[in-house]
């Protein structure tokens, strides 16, 4: 237990410079923007006067690094600044989108791990049509845009078949139930290429184990067929499993953004594209730190589940 | 003594793209309560498909012909569910290559006692208690500490020892050894084998010991078959074996062995390949190799009973000539001295 939680620390550090080196990036993405940022949130009607005042406001006119530094005091402390047009404080943005977007996002994966894995390790050993079937759906879930999928499944099931809201977002507290009714649509949509990676990779991680040795010893050694794919096998595989779920939790947050924005749901998501058609450069930035930090976490959550599963994983670390 | 397992002309075919492999052909063998016999001849003659036949573990390419007794019963005729209930209790095996034998990402003491969960109905304390016991057994030093150990932290002989542990979990009456030393450091190799003989005498259990050489086998069986090219072409006591061998090709391996007080000279080589089992001829298959080869050899010499212990299949031999009906050869060679057989380039 000892060498698991140390494994644990030393990722945890790991993660601290690639939070520094996220948000230098963050940061300069919004500087090296052509054009200047005050005159484009401005508008072309503003005079010079405007312009600088504007600029001191935002701490533009300091060097780079001391805008860093300024910037970088502030998120430490909680505060990621103002929103420049609302004048309201970022961070009771963030409160309000930050809790839709990890609903969206965390039960879209908990679906497609739900789906993926299960029906992954089933086909694993199959060879007939449950496998041409499964083969079918991933290839149809990965190549379909899920834009594409979220339009057919609004037409469907809300025009056609009248059973879900279309668009729209009630919070949790409010009303739980409408809450589940609106978040079907955008998780399933969400959910469905993801489902297929999970799948796919399951899938193949579980035919490579299942034709290793030491499942041979498994069965010589008497253990029913149950035990060996769903104990054995599935831990084997479990490190492919997880190491593409984490990364796809990245191209999730990304596929967030595009339903959010189609669902209209008020997260991050929706938070930095109204913020980008507005200019609105300090919130932009605040929202992809946002995104970036919870994919940096996500990772750090999966691989310290890789070396909590696989006693090679924590050694290879630390050799 | 009583018989334990029972090949009746048991075969194994291969169904592959573009024909069938004949792994296993003939092969007529009691394997008796309390013995240890050893299974030699060379990579490919067909040794592993015969355990897996035991163990119920063949591929789905293969079909099988004949019967396997295993106290009375016929495996062939037996549902996977209740060949799976004997495999690791009544029947086990150990492996060829410990490292990967067990699974990574398990603890050693976990992959004893599991074996034991699978065929009784104890609790994990019990089991954990049995497992301990078994690592102490097959000479695992501090078990305690080490049972959760995964298994890279142990070294190769240490983890071959770790599966002995789990193979003979519930005391099987016969255990499979498939070239369990190969893959083991030369000194390493005699441990094992030791302990292997150690725990054959304290349990009486029957063990089927597969080997490439001869060496291995002399060491701690009882009797030896020799086979070559899926045919099961002689058995006899080892003593015997090595010293009145009927067989051409046994001669020739007992010829190759570098034991054999020749020192300063080449050892003899067997001259030509072992043929290709998707393509057999059609009647002894060590007929392209056999110095002695006649018309009759391409017909299959049947697998004679000679004396209590001994079997041999040779157009040579008056037992196998007996069989058929035909008479011994004039010349009838007392096969020694050794022959030397084909060409040692
Ligand atoms: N799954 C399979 N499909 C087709 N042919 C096979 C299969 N397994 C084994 N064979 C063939 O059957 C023959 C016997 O193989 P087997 O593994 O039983 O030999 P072996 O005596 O154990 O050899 P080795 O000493 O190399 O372990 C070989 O010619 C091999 O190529
Ligand atoms: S004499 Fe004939 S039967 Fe005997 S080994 Fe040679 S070829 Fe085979
Ligand atoms: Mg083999």
């Amino acid at each position: 237990m000892n060498a698991r939680l140390s494994y644990a620390l030393r990722r945890l550090i790991l993660t601290v410079p690639v939070l520094i080196a996220t948000s230098i990036f963050v940061f300069l993405l919004i500087r090296l923007v052509p054009g200047d940022p005050v005159r484009s949130m401005l508008g072309i009607r503003a005079t010079p006067e405007n312009i600088a005042t504007v600029r001191s406001q935002l701490g533009l006119d300091h060097p780079l690094p001391q805008q860093y530094w300024d910037w970088i005091r502030g998120v430490l402390h909680g505060d990621l600044g103002q929103d420049f047009i609302s004048h309201e404080k970022i961070t009771s943005l963030l409160k309000v989108s930050l809790p839709i977007t990890l609903e969206l996002t965390v039960l879209a994966m908990l679906l497609a791990v739900g789906v993926g894995v299960p029906v992954g390790v089933l086909v694993a050993a199959r060879t007939g049509w449950a496998r041409k079937l499964s083969g079918g759906f991933v290839i149809g879930a990965i190549s379909i845009p899920d834009f594409w999928l979220g339009l057919m499944l609004v037409l469907l099931l809300t025009s056609v078949l009248n059973l879900l809201p279309p668009s729209g977002w009630v919070s949790f507290t409010e009303d739980p139930v409408q809450n589940i009714r609106y978040m079907i649509l955008p998780v399933v949509t969400l959910a469905t290429g993801q489902t297929a990676y999970i799948l796919r990779t399951t899938r193949a991680a579980m035919l490579g184990t299942l034709s290793e040795p030491y499942i041979a010893f498994l069965r010589a050694k008497g253990l029913r067929e149950r035990s060996i794919v769903g104990v054995h096998a599935l831990r084997n595989a479990s490190g492919p499993i997880i190491t593409v779920t984490g990364i796809q939790f990245g191209v999730l947050l990304g596929g967030a953004i595009v339903i959010e924005n189609l669902f209209a749901l008020p997260g991050v998501g929706r938070l930095i594209v109204t913020a980008i058609s507005e200019r609105n450069y300090v919130v932009v930035q605040a929202g992809v730190l946002t995104v970036a930090c919870l994919f940096i976490v996500v990772n750090l959550i999966t691989d310290i589940i890789h070396g909590l599963l696989d006693p090679r994983v924590e050694e290879a670390v630390s050799a | 003594m009583s018989a334990l397992v029972e090949f009746r002309d048991v075969g194994v075919d291969y169904a592959r793209r573009g024909g069938i492999v004949s792994a296993v052909q003939n092969v007529s063998l009691t394997l008796e309560e309390n013995e240890t016999f050893g299974l030699v001849g060379e990579s490919g003659c067909g040794k592993t498909t015969l355990s897996m036949a035991l163990m119920g573990l063949l591929p789905a390419s293969a079909r099988v012909t004949g019967q396997l007794m295993f106290r009375g019963e016929d495996l062939f005729a037996m549902s996977e569910s209740e060949h799976r209930r004997l495999r690791g209790d009544e029947v086990s095996m150990v492996f060829q290559d410990p490292a990967t034998s067990l699974d990574a990402t398990f603890g050693i003491g976990y992959q004893v006692a599991e074996t034991v969960r699978a065929h009784r109905q104890v609790s994990r304390r019990e089991s954990k208690a049995r497992a301990l016991e078994l690592l102490r057994e097959v000479g695992i030093p501090a078990a305690e500490s080490r049972y959760s150990d995964p298994p890279h932290r142990l070294s190769g002989g240490m983890r071959q020892r770790v599966v002995m542990a789990a193979a003979l979990a519930n005391d099987p009456s016969l255990l499979l050894a498939d070239e369990p030393t190969t893959a083991l450091d030369v000194t390493i190799q005699a441990q094992v084998l030791d302990l292997l003989a150690a725990l054959q005498r304290k349990h009486g259990t029957t063990i089927l010991l597969i080997a490439h050489d001869l060496g291995v086998v002399a060491q701690i069986c009882d009797r030896v078959g020799v086979m070559y090219a899926g045919q099961l072409v002689e058995v006899a006591p080892v003593g015997e074996l090595f010293a009145a061998p009927r067989h051409p090709y046994t001669r020739a391996l007992l010829d190759a062995l570098p034991s054999r007080g020749r020192r300063g000279r080449a050892l003899r080589v067997i001259g030509g390949q072992v043929p290709d089992l998707s393509h057999p001829p059609a009647g002894c298959r060590f007929a392209d190799r056999c110095p002695h080869r006649m018309d009759v050899c391409a017909t299959v010499p049947p697998l004679a009973t000679s004396g209590a212990e001994r079997q041999i299949a040779c157009w040579l031999d008056p037992a196998t000539r007996a069989t058929a009906g035909l008479a011994p050869l004039p010349d009838s060679p007392t096969p020694n001295p050794a022959v030397p057989v084909g060409d040692p380039s």
